[in-house]
């Protein structure tokens, strides 16, 4: 019967229809992701609740009820403590942080000599920006010049004393210029040192591979405030008499060592992820160790293991925290050290100061995080499933 | 046709002893070890030297000598009086106290930010992500330090005290609140403790083989909870209720009476469970993402109920990741509570600089300081990786 009806076959695609209206729109993705079950309403609303209380409280407190402008600590006081803003006010006092701005960023760097350390920043910042973005050209020679001059530059124009500049000891140095010093250091002079430990840990040469070993396990296995303790007390007692380490060196000695440590340990991760078959490959093309090493099974163990290396490397911006304990001051150190200053003191500077600080560190660190997400799914090049 | 003629007439020429790699490895080692030994030489004669200099003796025999001063926190007898020995001891159990306190705190609070990372609820996701991208990139010190100089430094003083409930109070002295003094027969509740965790072991084991043999399950987790609380609060009675609490009371000045936790111990305790709690949600939500999704399914087709299949199927298999890494961070926890010296609370390596700078005895104080500190990373990794064992997968 039906046969004679085939004639006709249809020659487009139909139309989609809409998807139901219990599937599409704001009203199911709220329904989904915010009331599935009895349990979750409840969730949402106590987290709803929650979140404007904290919302409404720290923008109440960073914006709307702060003071941004002041000379001294009356800016900041309430009536009761002696000041102009109505009792029970609470509000950031960035008036602090306005008038120590300068402070927060060079330490004690003498004022007529900051210029050096802004054009320090200024070509960290120019040779930096196209090494990170990957179209950019001349990569290598772009390589060459941060590693290896920039160092050399930055050496003459912060400390100087010679070629007309004039000489910057080191303990005037503060803020977030001795942050920025000690990080870059620490990655200049870790990744390489950590690369060569690693490959000293897999070496099948023992005394190497003690030696490495016993380095990497002890200096993973103390805090490093014992390392920079270490530092600023025994090495003056292991260096013959009359011969003096400045002080900022041997906490740069502390931080890069322990660092080298730990990307010790990220690398030989990447190492033991290489198959076997690629060292036999390296071997039977004839190279040599450090030419298999560099060649083949470098360039694809680093990769595999960018994100642990940059978490070292935020841990280790992070740790540089820690030479306050040593009286350095970095940006927290400087941060903390003006929070006694009595012309500020007010219940609210402790806060202010300390929040800053935290602003400043939370978007280095969370830009490298981010950019090591971006070069991972970059370099992805078919190692996951 | 190519035909390749490899004559093998002669031997080839034994290859020079340069190019052999077994003695070229014994030479790089021999030079290695030779420098060493050389800069380790060095290093100890300038050390002979500068000690000699500045007359320090040396040896570990300054730890009989008297401390003289004051300890803030001493969960041990200790008074200015007693030797450095002690108070290195004191030290050693402010570091343990803070550590594992924070240990528990970071690892609960991390499990229930992890599963929220991974919760449907959208809201409840975001918060923990927000929770993690904070704390993450911030250093610990600055946590620390805003717990002791933006949150706790700024309470009320004692006579205007936050008046919690329980009898306990907050106050710029940190946080009060009722002791508890046990009287005689108190040790009738340990017993009773005792008593009921064995019986409740006893119990499980003895459900098990039932349900291994007949199938018949034994309501386990209740039996057991009545057992453990149910025999404490028996002796407890037995004894005739030997607790008295003695409330914190509010003085001209101070408060009198309870028990005193100080803002030290406070804020390096939070600060660390806060910022290790962040790491932790990360650990606890990548072994969760790493149990593949046919487990779930497969604990579904069957017939399991989801919280089922969470508590039996996901979560052992979910362990096994998250054991390793975890350990790494109760490792970095103790080790950052060496910050403590930063304000003042006297942990071991706050107690260890004090002691420096009276004897001026550098070496043995970093000495005792890394055997301090590795042994308790050797003990913790030794117990995780034990942890780890039999946790591990266990295959044929």
């Amino acid at each position: 019967m039906q046969e004679h009806d085939m004639s006709w076959v249809r020659t487009e695609m139909a139309l989609a229809q809409p998807a139901p209206r219990s599937e599409a729109g704001l009203g199911s993705w709220v329904r989904k992701n915010l009331f599935a079950t009895p349990i979750d309403s409840v969730l949402t609303v106590l987290g709803l609740l929650f979140a404007t209380w904290a919302l409404s409280q720290i923008l109440g407190w960073a914006i709307f009820n702060a003071q941004w402008t002041g000379t001294d600590r009356t800016a900041c006081l309430t009536v009761d403590q002696g000041g102009a803003l109505p009792s029970g006010w609470s509000g950031a006092c960035w008036a602090f942080v306005n008038a120590k701005f300068a402070q927060f960023m060079f330490g004690r760097y003498p004022v007529d000599e900051r210029w050096r350390v802004i054009l320090t920043g200024i070509i960290f910042v120019a040779l930096l920006a196209p090494l990170l973005i990957p179209r950019a050209p001349y990569k290598r020679l772009n390589a060459i010049l941060f590693f290896a001059v920039f160092p050399f530059i930055a050496f003459w124009l912060l400390i100087g004393g010679f070629l007309g500049l004039s000489y910057v000891e080191t303990p005037l140095w503060g803020g977030l210029l001795v942050t920025l010093v000690l990080s870059y250091v620490g990655i200049v002079v870790s990744l390489p040192l950590g690369v060569l430990l690693a490959l000293g840990r897999r070496s099948k040469m023992p005394a190497v591979k003690m030696l490495s070993v016993i380095f990497i396990e002890t200096v993973r296995g103390v805090p490093l405030v014992t390392i920079l303790f270490m530092a600023s007390f025994m090495l003056p007692l292991f260096v013959p008499p009359g011969m003096t380490f400045d002080k900022f060196l041997r906490a740069l000695i502390g931080v890069a060592l322990f660092a080298s440590a730990y990307m010790a340990e990220v690398v030989r991760g990447g190492l033991q992820a290489i198959p076997k078959g690629q060292y036999e490959g390296a071997d039977s093309l004839g190279l040599g160790y450090w030419q298999k090493m560099g060649l083949i099974i470098m360039p694809q163990a680093l990769k595999l293991v960018i994100p642990g290396i940059v978490n070292t490397f935020i841990g280790m911006f992070k740790d540089t925290t820690l030479v306050l304990i040593i009286s350095m001051f970095d940006l927290l150190g400087i941060v903390k050290q003006n929070l006694a200053d009595a012309n500020w003191a007010t219940p609210q500077t402790a806060r202010t100061g300390l929040v800053f600080a935290a602003i400043v560190f939370w978007v280095f660190c969370f830009g490298m995080s981010r950019y090591s997400m971006f070069m991972e799914r970059r370099l992805d090049t078919g190692h996951t499933r | 046709m190519a035909v390749q003629h490899v004559s093998r007439a002669q031997e080839p020429a034994k290859a020079s002893l340069l190019y052999d790699p077994k003695v070229r490895s014994i030479f790089f080692q021999v030079v290695l070890l030779l420098l060493l030994i050389a800069g380790v030489w060095w290093i100890v004669d300038n050390t002979i030297e500068n000690l000699r200099r500045s007359n320090i003796s040396t040896g570990f025999d300054f730890l009989r000598g008297r401390a003289g001063f004051d300890i803030s926190d001493t969960p041990i007898q200790y008074s200015s009086d007693s030797t450095y020995g002690r108070a290195i001891l004191v030290g050693f159990w402010n570091t343990i106290i803070v550590a594992v306190a924070g240990i528990v705190t970071a690892t609960i609070l991390g499990f229930i930010i992890g599963v929220g990372r991974l919760s449907r609820n959208w809201l409840l996701r975001k918060i923990a992500m927000v929770y993690v991208e904070t704390f993450r990139n911030i250093p610990p010190l600055l946590v620390i330090f805003f717990w002791y100089l933006g949150v706790l430094a700024v309470l009320p003083a004692p006579r205007d005290s936050i008046v919690l409930p329980f009898g306990s109070y907050l106050n710029s002295r940190g946080f009060y609140f009722p002791r508890f003094l046990w009287g005689d027969g108190a040790w009738l509740i340990v017993a009773g403790l005792v008593v009921g965790i064995g019986l409740t072991w006893f119990v499980a084991r003895r459900a098990k083989a039932r349900q291994m043999t007949t199938g018949q399950r034994f309501p386990v987790f209740w039996t057991g909870l009545a057992l453990i609380v149910g025999f404490p609060l028996l002796g407890f009675a037995l004894a005739g209720f030997p607790l008295t609490l003695d409330f914190p009371k509010a003085g001209t000045f101070n408060l009198t009476g309870g028990f005193n936790v100080k803002p030290e111990f406070l804020s390096l305790y939070l600060a660390l469970s806060f910022y290790t709690a962040a790491f932790i949600a990360e650990i606890v939500r990548a072994g969760i993402l790493g149990v593949s999704k046919g487990q779930s399914e497969a604990a579904a087709a069957l017939g399991l109920r989801p919280g089922t299949a969470l508590r039996l199927v996901i979560i052992p298999q979910a362990l096994r990741i998250i054991i390793p890494p975890l350990t790494s961070q109760y490792l970095n926890l103790t080790k950052n509570s060496s910050l403590a010296v930063a304000i003042g609370y006297p942990d071991l390596y706050a107690i260890g600089g004090t002691i420096l700078n009276q004897t001026g005895q550098a070496i043995e104080i970093v000495v005792i300081f890394m055997i301090i500190y590795l042994s308790i990373s050797l003990v913790t990794s030794f117990f995780m990786n034990w942890f780890n064992a039999r946790m591990a997968l266990k295959e044929r």
